[in-house]
């Protein structure tokens, strides 16, 4: 899965939790807590959003690195990557 | 024979608009059912009965504006089956509405022949039903384009849409008149406490690591437990006062404040909070933020609250003080989570506290037994493992 695609299923997750977002005006490195005014509740729908989309485990401890649109793209794209690898083993 | 009236869903509310009924004369029902949906300035409302039995007659059509107590349909209750739960008020002639008619809501509807042969499990179905999605606007991603519960979940947060002005404007005349009434009758004192969530913290981590993705909890619920069983220590803080004197509540429902996406906020009830585990309230908490959040209360998560929780950290204030939302007696406020300097075994160490704090009637309580309320909401969170 390319970060194209990860960006856009990021945004998908995004919109599910903040419907009013307008995605083309998100900036990519600026904390979405507070583009969006999302809370934690929002936050954990998102992961678990994300999550169930992309078939990943986010551990708790790498949610600061999901702060940001890039964060997110960045960490999500080896996440993929990683577990495809180990499907693949 | 019982009497299905229109429901009082909170201190401010005289009237109401019955939007559709979901069940029509010779349909049983029983008690906590799903029968009718009424709008009321906080938006649109899922109302249950509380009688077993066959609905008689609906009295009241759809697209009327009554007052809280008229009788909206009859009931024949089965044998055996628990009282009608009516409120006392009287009852005044159905005001006619004589706006344009309302139309009802996608959650009003009843599954038609269509829906029916939908490819839709019965559990998403009723989570459909639940969280006031039409079903056939869905799109399924399951096996075949089966609908699951989670494109249920998808399309119930992203169906609210933006509340029309003049909602908006009434829904935020409501606030001002209970907020206002509030001042002006309750004497309120208030009270704050730093709490040491360091422990609190290390063990939700802890718990957290262990737990899939969609069960982890947030400290929020750990929270809203801490104050219900520091309610035990502290009755009276759970109660009403019905203008000449105190009326404990039996149960504990924490009304949890939320704020709305449109504006506003309003605050539905988490049953029993008190006798649920962490992972079961954390469950109900995520779905009462939804539905509160996509218009899809229920009338007993209105007039149930007795007391309310109001988070203000994640808005990045420090210490939140409260109005009471009559008539209760109590608002208990959490600020920011932040790092601070505290002294430990004679050592300066660096650890996450939060201020809470209580916004009391003094005609109820007094400081003395609040600030033993704050005292074991903090104990309660020193050992999160009991919560």
């Amino acid at each position: 899965m390319t970060s194209a695609e990860i960006r856009t299923r990021v945004l998908q997750a995004l919109s599910s939790v903040a419907p009013e977002a307008d995605a083309a005006s998100l900036r990519s490195n600026v904390s979405l807590r507070d583009q969006l005014d999302i809370d934690s509740m929002d936050f954990l729908n998102f992961v678990i959003a994300l999550h169930k989309d992309l078939k990943v485990n986010i551990a708790e401890a790498d949610y600061p690195k999901l702060l940001t649109l890039d964060g997110c793209v960045a960490y999500l794209t080896a996440a993929v990557e990683k577990q495809r690898s180990k499907v693949s083993d | 024979m019982a009497d299905f009236v229109m429901p009082k869903l909170g201190a401010d509310m005289s009237a109401g608009t019955l939007i559709a009924w979901h069940k029509k004369p010779g349909d049983s029902v029983r008690r906590g059912d799903i029968i009718a949906d009424v709008e009321t300035d906080k938006g649109v409302i899922e109302v249950e009965i509380f009688t077993t039995g066959t609905i008689e007659s609906l009295v009241i059509q759809p697209g009327q504006k009554v007052p809280v107590g008229t009788v909206l349909a009859r009931v024949s209750e089965s044998t055996g089956a628990a009282p009608a739960v009516a409120p006392t008020a009287p009852v005044q002639p159905p005001i006619r509405r004589e706006l344009p008619a309302v139309t009802a809501p996608p959650s009003a509807a009843m599954p038609s022949a269509e829906v029916s042969r939908l490819p839709i499990s019965p559990s998403a179905r009723r989570l459909a039903r639940e969280l006031g999605v039409d079903p056939a606007k869905v799109k399924g991603t399951g096996p075949g384009g089966a609908i699951t519960r989670e494109d249920i979940q998808q399309a119930a947060t992203t169906k609210a849409p933006p509340l029309p002005a003049d909602r908006q404007s009434r829904f935020r005349q409501a606030i001002a008149a209970a907020m206002s009434r509030s001042n002006r009758e309750i004497p309120h004192y208030y009270l704050s406490n730093t709490i040491n969530m360091h422990r609190a913290m290390t063990w939700l981590a802890e718990e957290n690591a262990k737990r899939e993705v969609p069960d982890r909890l947030i400290y929020g619920v750990l929270l809203l437990k801490a104050v219900a069983l520091a309610l035990r220590d502290v009755p009276e803080l759970n109660a009403v006062w019905n203008g000449e004197r105190v009326v404990p509540n039996s149960a504990i429902h924490v009304g949890v404040a939320v704020s709305l996406r449109q504006g506003g906020l309003i605050a539905p009830a988490l049953h029993d909070t008190d006798k649920r585990s962490l992972s079961d309230l954390m469950k109900d908490f995520r779905d009462l933020v939804s539905r509160a959040r996509s218009g899809s209360l229920r009338s007993s998560e209105l007039s149930d609250p007795t007391i309310t929780v109001s988070s203000m950290g994640e808005q990045g204030v420090e210490s939140a003080f409260g109005v009471i939302y009559p008539p209760q007696v109590a608002i208990v406020g959490f600020g920011k989570l932040v790092e601070r300097p505290w002294s430990e075994a004679g050592q300066i160490v660096s650890r996450p506290v939060i201020t809470s704090t209580l916004s009391a009637d003094h005609r109820v309580s007094d400081g003395h037994r609040g600030g033993l309320f704050l005292s074991a909401v903090d104990r309660l969170l020193q050992e999160p493992e009991k919560l």
